[in-house]
């Protein structure tokens, strides 16, 4: 089980939280997501057999939120 | 999609409908006609996208909104209007992104002062590393202006350090060999080698920040209501607009109601004023772990506080050495010589005070004796040194002089323990330690009281005779003593059984179910020891009472803020709706009272971050009369 911080650019809509945390909750191996809105942070827990920190990247991206930075730990 | 992308489309669409004004004044109808229909497919286009995604993760957007407003805009020929909706709708997400940037700036300020590299020496050799490749137990070279980047213990050299990333106090601290460096500090002048002992996220720096991340999440009830509110708020509005609909027969009315009644200021107007206000409490060194914290503080009206550690600095000094004759040095000398083999903290209290006054400890004592409890036996430069209590006097049959008894007796009455030196049998001085209350102690209770804080409380396990005297000097409303924790505990529970709402504020080791008991804890935070970090409500980084009074104050403030937001988002919207059903608001019009409603909330949260004790001093001189 590995933690994934991932810093998007600052967020705007209170509305976006739902939306990042149902489509990477519906994502196979993550755990856990929390959306931090005023940090515009999404941590996340992932198992790391199942899904990589670069594919939760990529949905968050898809949604049409820009990652900045990518933390893995 | 990015924001650059944005806010460049933003910039297109404003020219365009400059261009589109100057065609109208040149009667140009049909350019300014296309001119206006380019601007609105081009802003109009990333609101539609944005829309379309969150249709398919099935959330209910404010995107979809204005998209069916502009179509509908488009659809009836009102140009002017969907180009203008568009335009505002974009410039309006611009101007919020900015603004709520600010709100959060104090938690981004303080993410800016994280550390990025550090200097270490592995097998010898000096490097330079990235800040996620230190490792505990590195040794960590830092030089003047440069940024402390782990926690750790300094093993040789000593440097004045500022320490406000993490206390808030901006006066730099002298540090040397033994003393704690924290990650986030700078080195101000010196020079110091510090062994690591917490990295990367393990550092208090980097629990502070998750700390306050966590905390601007959290919701206050206010916040929770609003959300629930707009859950019911949203689709009620889709249904009454519908209604519009049905007995107007006006598109453009259904459509400007329905985006007129986006509750964006309402939703952003309780979080925005949080967020500023904990940011504040951070950056003065209050962690305020939470919206509904913050509330909580804003209607405490009883304050209990414990008393060492908290109202007094928890660290014994040396107050007077009296000597029946001679140079007080000298004795000093000799009983922080023959103290050298003592743990007790009284005898460690003398040695430091020796140290303190730079005096040299050269005599390794003989035949040393610890009376566990009452003192210490030794032999130095062939003296017999008895120092320690009255009942060490009595029991090694030293005769204490009624001039000094007197005098021993009125130093304990002045809340000082005595400490007895005898040298070869006959009383030479007394050496009075006494643990000193806070130099803010009593400014920061009056302003506890100012703030409308009705009852001030000492609960304490020491003596009834000390606690007395500290309950006079801080004019404190109630005073228990000699408790254990349990009676605290039983004491806050009484307190808030009898409505009050009682804040404690405790040095959280010994305290910590006290704090855990009351509505809310308060805990020194030591420089930040994990415990009194987890437990506590609200830590105080830099152990000062006035960061309690701060956040005290602080609180209301924010609760004021947040009330005011909300009724002003509320008012906003409900006028609106009122002006769009008797025709007097428009769909451009709308819009822009709208989203000006939504900066004024945004912009009334960042006064906030200004907020400090200055502002406050101003305007307190309604001292209420204090009811028995």
């Amino acid at each position: 089980m590995k933690k994934g911080v991932f810093t998007l650019e600052p967020l705007s809509c209170p509305s976006c939280i739902k939306k990042i945390e149902s489509a990477l909750g519906k994502m196979e191996g993550i755990q856990e997501v929390k959306v931090l809105f005023n940090s515009s942070k999404v941590r996340t827990q992932f198992d790391e057999d199942k899904v990589t920190a670069d594919e939760i990247q990529q949905t968050i991206s898809k949604l049409g939120y820009p990652v900045l930075t990518q933390k893995v730990s | 999609m990015n924001a650059k992308r944005t806010y460049q489309i933003t910039a297109v669409t404003a020219i365009l409908l400059l261009l589109a004004i100057g065609l109208h004044f040149s009667g140009l109808a049909e350019s300014q006609k296309w001119t206006l229909i380019t601007a609105t497919v081009i802003a109009g286009t990333p609101i539609a996208w944005k829309a379309s995604q969150a249709l398919r993760m099935k959330a209910f957007s404010i995107e979809l909104l204005v998209t069916i407003a502009v179509i509908g805009a488009l659809f009836i020929g009102e140009y002017v209007e969907s180009a203008a909706v568009t335009f505002l709708f974009l410039f309006g997400a611009f101007l919020e992104v900015r603004t709520l940037e600010k709100t959060r700036s104090s938690l981004k300020s303080l993410i800016d002062m994280a550390p990025l590299e550090a200097t270490v020496i592995r097998e010898g050799e000096t490097m330079t590393i990235s800040i996620e490749d230190v490792i505990e137990g590195d040794r960590v070279i830092i030089r003047s202006g440069e940024k402390v980047a782990t926690d750790g213990v300094i093993v040789t050299g000593n440097a004045t350090v500022n320490e406000s990333a993490i206390t808030g106090e901006s006066v730099p601290a002298r540090k040397a060999i033994d003393d704690r460096v924290f990650s986030g500090s700078i080195v101000d002048n010196g020079f110091i080698e510090v062994i690591a002992d917490r990295v990367g996220d393990d550092t208090t720096f980097a629990q502070i920040i998750e700390l306050v991340e966590e905390a601007q999440e959290t919701k206050s009830k206010t916040q929770k209501f609003l959300d629930r509110f707009a859950t019911v708020y949203t689709p009620a509005i889709v249904i009454l607009s519908i209604l519009v609909y049905i007995f107007t027969r006006n598109i453009e009315m259904t459509l400007t109601f329905l985006v007129v009644a986006c509750p964006g200021a309402l939703v952003i107007s309780a979080p925005v004023s949080i967020v500023a206000g904990i940011g504040n409490g951070a950056r003065h060194g209050v962690l305020v772990k939470g919206g509904e914290i913050m509330e909580n503080l804003a209607k405490v009206d009883t304050v209990v506080f414990d008393k060492t550690g908290t109202l007094t600095k928890g660290r014994p000094e040396v107050m007077d050495i009296y000597t029946v004759e001679g140079d007080e040095n000298k004795l000093l000398r000799l009983v922080a010589e023959a103290e050298m083999i003592s743990e007790h903290h009284l005898g460690q209290t003398i040695v430091k005070e020796a140290q303190k006054r730079g005096i040299t400890l050269i005599n390794q004592p003989n035949d040393a004796e610890i009376i566990e409890g009452n003192g210490v036996r030794v032999t130095i430069e062939n003296k017999i040194l008895t120092v320690g209590n009255r009942k060490l006097m009595a029991a090694r049959d030293i005769v204490i002089e009624e001039s000094i008894e007197a005098y021993a007796v009125q130093r304990e009455k002045a809340g000082s323990t005595a400490i007895f030196a005898a040298i070869d049998g006959v009383v030479q001085g007394i050496i009075s330690i006494a643990d000193q209350i806070r130099p803010e102690a009593k400014e920061a209770i009056q302003e506890l009281r100012d703030n409308g804080v009705k009852q001030v409380i000492m609960l304490t396990g020491d003596n009834r005779h000390t606690a007395e005297l500290v309950g006079k000097q801080l004019g404190l409303d109630h005073i228990h003593s000699e408790l254990l924790p349990e009676d605290k505990v039983a004491w806050i529970k009484q307190l808030k059984a009898a409505g009050h709402i009682v804040a404690m504020a405790g040095d959280g080791i010994n305290d910590a179910p006290a704090i855990a008991t009351a509505d809310i804890g308060l805990a020194m935070g030591e420089g930040g020891t994990d415990i009194s970090m987890e437990t506590a409500d609200v830590v105080l980084m830099a152990d000062r009472l006035d960061q309690f009074s701060h956040a005290h104050a602080l609180a209301k403030a924010t609760i004021l803020n947040m009330k005011q937001n909300t009724y002003f988002a509320v008012t906003t919207v409900f006028i609106l709706l009122a002006g769009v059903l008797f025709g007097k608001v428009f769909l451009a019009s709308g819009m822009l009272i709208h989203e000006v409603s939504v900066l004024l909330v945004i912009l009334n949260a960042v006064r906030l971050m200004r907020y400090t004790k200055k502002e406050r001093k101003r305007n307190i001189p309604n001292r209420v009369l204090q009811p028995e």
